[in-house]
């Protein structure tokens, strides 16, 4: 899944013969710039049938121009079949991991085995090692280790448990260990495998908003066009200037924006193909248009920002104390603390150490939210250790000075101070600290430059907060926060026009989800939070937002650099083609072919050839997307401007002289 | 209903202050501060009867007297020319690029030449022989004027360089030193070459 | 080109942009300040509501509805002159369709003029029709661009403002005093202002010669300065008695330019951007500069046809050298070239020469100003036919910085782009149909005067002229036949309100929406690069609309002029 698709010469293939289908009117409708052009290639073809008949010598001239109008539709179908089948070829790898399974319902307390496709919403069913998930569902009882490259493409196994944040299970997965009772979460046929097919797919492809707009003012172009050369007859004949209706017809088109209407909808689809290469199924292509409008990004501290845990990064001895004494007492205190920072804190104590045989007889004691400590009882006595102010009341008096120094010290550095006392003597204090994922600076340098602020939410106090967004670079930090503050964030917000992007994969994500106007579910979170998201990261990397921004960009950067160069193109077809129009009645004008075209046939004839074949000149272009580069957005729209306006002007002068410059070879003029 | 209420409302009463009021105040004040403007700049002669506004051109036609631009002003239905009169003012709307517009530059500066005694081929000023913009202009350029001075101080056999002084006190420079262009009012200097007369008999 | 043409013109021109800036905050103040005691004494009085926050639909109901009494009672006027009083010359009254054509042509403050003034109208008509209609459709004009600067500033609300209120500020606090005042300076200068009609002189040659006169000045202040252009005579501005001197024509170009030029300021002021106003006046100006650098070339340039007959057409101190064909003389080139391109650039349409007798390059010119129509535009509309132009400008543009495009703060989406492109589709087809319509049939062609692409572009620049609501003629053409006025009359009509209908529910639209904060990735637009793009927007999208008929008309005349072809 992972593994690029890339075009071979079977998708060319299949996307040639779907573009020939794809010439019924009806359907070419939908596409009304191109519909004009079919009108345009069926009105030359009968005037080639006349003009054969009638041997009226416009025969070679017409036929051309019909046959290069029928390919100028050819060429604009061919894009879209192939960003299509692009698609269709992702949809077919993702099909062929879904085999057909058998389910274990559970029924009360009777299990019986149906086909895992006849599994409806609220079932339950039991899966074991080995056993291929029927459906998507959630997690109701056990642990388990899963396989989910089928679907993410990553071969390291990952840990989804009852009850939290990372209960939701994907059809299509393997179990490698632990037993789980899963209840399912949707129908038959919706499961995120179905849609992500069907997406892929192009069957619930809708137009985005964008799209619709820029499709709208290519409709206004086209009857701006139209109106321009209904007339000219008009103009013509008053200046005694014969017209000819297939010059006519070829003018039209080459005005007309067939370049970005025949682009469209290969756009369209290759922006959410893209975003599917990077793992994130996108609900619909509104949704990844919009990462690219987005103004503040939301990011969860933990997991987000920096990885889970705080681990230990110092030992810092009392007066009086020994840095190895220190080190003693602090693995002591964590040799029986499961957690991740107790676990860092023996890792680190242990490099401290001679040895490290723990001794015998020790009595673990557990944290309690009573006491706020943990530790052990043994032959050394009681060690302890904990936050500052239950280590204080456990002691019963002031700490000295300088441990009082070091703690304020590390709380100012947005590190957690963990007090390790001995028979309630203090020895030190163990450093805790967050640590920030590498190269998340670069990513949120990157983001200030295309204009999103980052705020970071944590529950952490405003001391730490501050500490660790400055460290990770992000612009601002809601500290204390509570899970319905972050809605409350993203409502204000929004109240002030912005529009705001989140992460999240808990349950309580799932409001916040829905409010924020992109929403990237982990798919490792619960099915509440992936229900809520319109997109869904399969890598679970909460940074992946970034590239979703930067995708929406591009696609928007694309389509309008795709109209700017289509438009831009008119001004040398006119200059081709209107000379050619008038110069027989008037040499005066001979002046305007500054391409100094051979002939009026040869030059209507290049104009309307360089129309069509630009088309798929821009093919790769329209696939891969114009690149996005975080400058800021006047040197981002100078450069663009340069490229794709003045570009688009210069281009076809030289593209139209050079099919010129062929066609007088083969004589064609 | 209520909007057409408002509306017939305000139509009545802006049709009766910018249609009634306004133009009557000003024609009131106009009078009141500068009313020979007002009247047209009417200039009249010795016995009070009105030979004309200063601000119209005349068409004077005898070699005793400077002639004016070539007009293209229509009588007053419009179906037909009538120089110089100022009932249909009119230019001749004609291009720069038609045979018309060749002919009647050509014919006009043909014309120039042979009342102003010019040979052949004397480059004619642009101004004598292009119908002006209403048909009333009442200027005509300094050097249309120099061209005609020998032909009228000929025929009022008066020196040519009293008339040429006369043109050039008569003459209007640009307002101001800078706006428009330097001219003289041809009415005014053929009224003052008649006073001329009137001195020097 | 002597010194004192370019005085002139610098002089004029730094002028102009002295005084524009102060008048736009004058406007603004005039629009954020609350009601005065005699406006709100006169509200009473013809009982409107002048508080009452208008819907979109509503401000556009009442400005047609309201337009719509303007034009039958000016209507009426016209088509019943013959039988009304202070009509001493027993002028008959208007055909009805040239009533039709005068009425829809000075409401929609176009003021085409199929007939001749001083042979046609009774001072009544000036008076009561064609002064009242001037002063109602200019002030139709900037309201409508109050109501839609509104949509831009407002946030999350269905009103753009009170269109009685829009309406009677301006006319009460800036457009009636001023003319008043302005009207003074004419008739100081020269500019009839009397109740008299025709003066008789007894030449000094003996011949007889009509002279007309009439309210003259207090409608002379008030076409320039509402951007009519209507004349009381025929020849317009050329008319001695309408221009006398120099410095009423260089009254008039102010007199033009001062409300128009003052608008992106104004809107600058409005919205709380003053620099925003600023780019759009360099957008404006710099447009309006290159048309005068194109015209003052053109008209100074020796006509080669004439070459024959031997005329001097060269500048020196004693002759204004170049196309002096249907211009005056105390004019000459440099004030005309002003005067025209100021004309046509503010929609006004009056004229102190011959526009049919221009060279093609001015009247290429023309033709562009009239098919951009809105650096500056008329009295409102024209400002906001340039927002309307920015707003798609910066759909594609924004496109191109990868967000959903945004001006001042409010996202560009479908429906925006769906009323801006509907309001652009107008000028190609009304502007192109009806000429196309007219060098086809018989009754079009028949009034054309000229031969060879001179007369196409009498045809097409009719129709330029009448959907930008310009009023300018190439006159030759004679437009006071049924067809013509007809068709005008119409086109008029539709090229005044359908576009701005669009442009009054873009306004409706925006007002609507939440006003988005900029940030780094927000494309900036008040900046030297928006410059550009506008510009090139502008000019790449009017060329590529009419350039066939600018190859077969300006541009075929021209080439033929140089290559010594006469028609």
């Amino acid at each position: 899944m992972k593994k690029k698709i890339l075009i071979d010469m079977k998708m060319i293939r299949k996307a040639s013969v779907r573009s020939l289908s794809m010439l019924n009117p009806l359907t070419l409708v939908k596409n009304p710039v191109m519909f004009v052009v079919e009108a345009g290639s069926v009105l030359t073809t009968a005037m080639t049938i006349y003009a054969l008949i009638q041997h009226n010598g416009e025969q070679l001239f017409t036929a051309t121009i019909s046959v290069w109008l029928w390919l100028t539709i050819g060429f604009a179908n061919f894009a879209e079949a192939l960003a299509e089948i692009q698609g269709k070829a992702q949809a077919e790898n993702l099909r062929s991991t879904r085999s057909d399974t058998v389910a274990r319902l559970v029924t009360g307390d009777v299990v019986q085995e149906i086909p895992g496709n006849t599994l409806k919403k609220g079932d339950l069913f039991l899966v074991e090692p080995g056993d291929i998930l029927p459906t998507d569902g959630e997690i109701v009882e056990g642990v388990a280790s899963i396989d989910e490259s089928a679907i993410t493409g990553e071969s390291a196994p990952v840990i989804r448990e009852a009850g939290g944040d990372r209960s939701g299970v994907t059809g299509g997965t393997r179990v490698l260990a632990g037993k789980l009772k899963v209840m399912v979460s949707s129908n038959p046929g919706e499961t995120f495998l179905d849609r992500m097919i069907s997406l892929v797919e192009g069957a619930t492809r809708q137009k985005s908003p964008n799209e619709i707009a820029l499709t709208i003012l290519l409709i206004g172009l086209t009857l701006i066009f139209l109106f321009v050369v209904a007339a000219l007859p008009a103009f013509s004949a008053y200046a005694g200037v014969p017209s000819s209706p297939t010059v006519l017809i070829a003018l039209l088109v080459c005005l007309i924006p067939t370049t970005i209407a025949g682009l469209l909808p290969a756009i369209g689809i290759a922006g959410i193909d893209r975003a599917f290469r990077a793992n994130v199924i996108a609900k619909s292509g509104k949704a990844v248009e919009v990462a690219g409008d987005i103004d503040i990004l939301l990011l969860d501290k933990t997991g987000t920002i920096t990885f889970g845990n705080r681990q230990a990064v110092q030992l810092l001895p009392a007066e009086g104390v020994s840095e190895e004494e220190m080190a003693r007492a602090s693995w002591l205190s964590s040799l029986s603390d499961d957690t991740p920072e107790g676990k860092s804190i023996v890792t680190l104590a242990t490099t401290r150490l001679p040895s490290s045989t723990p001794p015998e007889g020790l009595l673990s004691i557990p944290f309690t939210p009573e006491t706020r400590m943990s530790g052990v009882d043994g032959p050394e006595g009681e060690i302890r250790k904990g936050a500052d102010d239950a280590v204080q009341k456990y002691i019963g008096s002031a700490f000295p000075s300088a441990v009082s120094e070091i703690i304020s010290k590390i709380a100012g550095s947005g590190g957690t101070p963990l007090v390790v006392t001995q028979n309630k003597k203090v020895m030190g204090v163990i450093h805790l600290k967050d640590v920030i994922k590498p190269g998340l600076k670069e990513r949120f340098e990157r983001l200030r430059k295309m204009g999103v602020t980052t705020v970071m939410v944590t529950g952490d106090n405003p001391l730490t907060a501050r500490a660790i967004a400055q460290e990770a670079g992000l612009d601002d930090f809601v500290a204390q926060a509570k899970p319905e503050d972050k809605m409350q964030l993203i409502k204000k917000e929004q109240e002030k026009g912005r529009l705001v992007a989140m992460t999240g994969d808990g349950t309580n994500d799932a409001p916040s989800l829905a409010q924020a106007d992109v929403a990237l579910a982990m798919n490792s979170g619960t099915q509440a939070a992936k229900e809520a998201g319109n997109m869904v990261d399969l890598d679970s990397d909460p940074t992946k937002i970034i590239e979703v921004v930067e995708i929406g960009k591009q696609l928007l950067i694309t389509r309008g650099a795709l109209t700017t160069f289509s438009i831009a193109n008119d001004v040398a077809k006119y200059f081709a083609i209107l000379p050619a129009m008038f110069v027989v009645t008037y040499p005066q004008l001979r002046v305007l072919n500054v391409m100094n075209l051979a002939t009026p046939v040869s030059a209507v004839t290049s104009a309307i050839i360089f129309n069509a074949l630009i088309i798929p000149a821009l093919i790769p272009l329209a696939l891969k997307g114009v690149r996005y580069r975080p400058v800021g957005a006047s040197a981002l729209l100078r450069r663009n401007l340069l490229i794709y306006g003045l570009g688009g002007i210069l281009v076809p002068f030289i593209g139209i002289k050079i099919i010129d410059m062929f066609l007088v070879m083969l004589h064609f003029t | 209903m209520k909007i057409a209420r408002q509306s017939l409302m305000a139509t009545l009463f802006l049709m009766f202050i910018c249609g009634v009021v306004y133009p009557l105040a000003v024609t009131g004040m106009a009078h009141l501060v500068f009313s020979g403007q007002a009247e047209g700049s009417l200039v009249k002669n010795a016995n009070n009867t009105v030979v004309g506004s200063s601000l119209i051109a005349q068409g004077f036609q005898s070699p005793r007297y400077f002639h004016p631009r070539p007009s293209a002003a229509l009588t007053p239905d419009g179906s037909g020319p009538l120089p110089y009169d100022g009932a249909f003012s009119s230019p001749s709307n004609i291009g720069p690029d038609t045979k018309q517009e060749i002919k009647n530059v050509t014919d006009a500066a043909n014309a120039y030449r042979q009342e102003n005694h010019l040979p052949p081929g004397t480059p004619v000023p642009v101004d004598a022989v292009t119908a002006s913009g209403s048909g009333l202009d009442p200027d005509i350029s300094l050097e249309n004027a120099f061209l005609q001075v020998p032909r009228v101080a000929e025929a009022r056999k008066l020196n040519p360089e009293t008339v040429r002084n006369l043109v050039m006190r008569i003459k209007d420079d640009p307002q101001f030193g800078f706006l428009g262009t330097a001219r003289v009012n041809v009415l005014k200097l053929n009224m003052a070459l008649d006073t001329l007369a009137l001195k020097q008999n | 080109m002597i010194a004192n043409d370019w005085i002139q013109i610098l002089v004029s021109l730094g002028l102009i942009v002295l005084i524009a800036p102060l008048v736009g905050r004058y406007l603004a103040w005039i629009y954020q300040s609350s009601h005065l005691g005699v406006e709100r004494k006169l509200y009473r009085l013809l009982g409107l509501d002048a508080d009452r926050e208008m819907g979109w639909k509503e401000y556009a109901t009442t400005l047609v509805v309201s337009n719509g009494f303007f034009f039958v009672a000016g209507y009426l006027v016209l088509w019943a002159q013959g039988s009304l009083p202070l009509n001493p010359r027993h002028l008959p009254s208007l055909s009805p369709e040239v009533a039709f054509n005068t009425a829809a042509s000075f409401v929609t403050n176009t003021n085409w003029q199929a007939y001749a003034g001083e042979a046609q109208l009774s001072n009544l008509s000036q008076m009561l029709a064609i002064t009242f209609l001037m002063f109602v459709g200019a002030n139709t004009g900037l309201a409508s661009l109050v109501a839609i600067i509104r949509g831009f500033i407002r946030e999350g609300t269905q009103t753009i403002g009170n269109f009685w209120a829009d309406f009677f500020r301006f006319f009460i606090r800036a457009f009636l005093p001023l003319c008043f005042v302005m009207a003074l300076v004419h008739a100081e200068q020269g500019t009839p202002q009397t109740l008299k009609t025709t003066v008789t002189a007894r030449t000094l040659e003996g011949a007889q010669q009509t002279l007309v006169v009439g309210p003259v000045a207090s409608l002379e202040s008030l076409k320039n300065l509402g951007t009519n252009g209507g004349g009381f005579y025929n020849a317009n501005g050329a008319h001695p008695y309408e221009t006398p001197t120099p410095l009423t024509n260089t009254l008039e170009f102010l007199e033009m330019g001062v409300f128009t030029f003052s608008l992106p300021f104004f809107f600058g002021r409005m919205i709380g951007r003053p620099r925003q106003g600023q780019v759009f006046f360099v957008v404006i100006f710099a447009l309006y500069l290159a048309g005068l650098g194109v015209i003052e070339y053109s008209e100074k340039m020796p006509n080669p046809l004439l070459a024959a007959a031997a005329v001097n057409q060269q500048t020196s101190p004693l002759l204004d050298g170049g196309n002096m064909e249907g211009k005056e003389t105390r004019f000459g080139i440099t004030q005309t070239s002003l005067f025209s391109n100021t004309t046509i650039a503010a929609t006004t349409g009056a004229v102190d020469g011959a526009m049919d007798s221009m060279n093609p390059l001015a009247v290429l010119v023309y033709l562009v100003h009239m098919f951009l129509n809105e650096e500056p535009g008329g009295k409102g509309v024209g400002f906001a036919g340039l927002l309307k132009e920015a707003i798609l400008a910066i759909f594609l543009a924004g496109l191109m910085v990868g967000r959903t495009p945004e001006f001042l703060g409010k996202k560009i989406e479908s429906r925006e782009i769906k009323l801006a492109a509907l309001s652009l589709l107008v000028t190609p087809l009304l502007v192109l149909w009806l000429t196309g319509l007219s060098l086809v049939l018989p009754a079009g062609k028949s009034s054309i005067d000229n031969p060879g692409p001179h007369g196409f572009m009498e045809v097409l620049y009719a129709f330029a002229s009448g959907n930008a609501n310009n009023g300018s003629a190439m006159a030759g053409l004679n437009v006071s036949t049924p067809y013509y006025a007809i068709v005008i009359g119409l086109e008029m009509l539709l090229g005044r309100f359908l576009p701005l209908l669009p442009l009054l529910a873009l306004a409706g639209s925006l007002a609507r929406k939440k006003t988005h904060p900029e940030n780094a990735g927000t494309f900036r637009t008040d900046t030297p690069l928006f410059v550009i793009l506008l510009l090139g927007f502008m000019v790449l999208f009017a060329a590529l609309t009419f350039f066939p008929p600018l190859i077969l008309g300006p541009i075929l005349e021209h080439l033929s002029l140089i290559h010594g072809i006469a028609f």
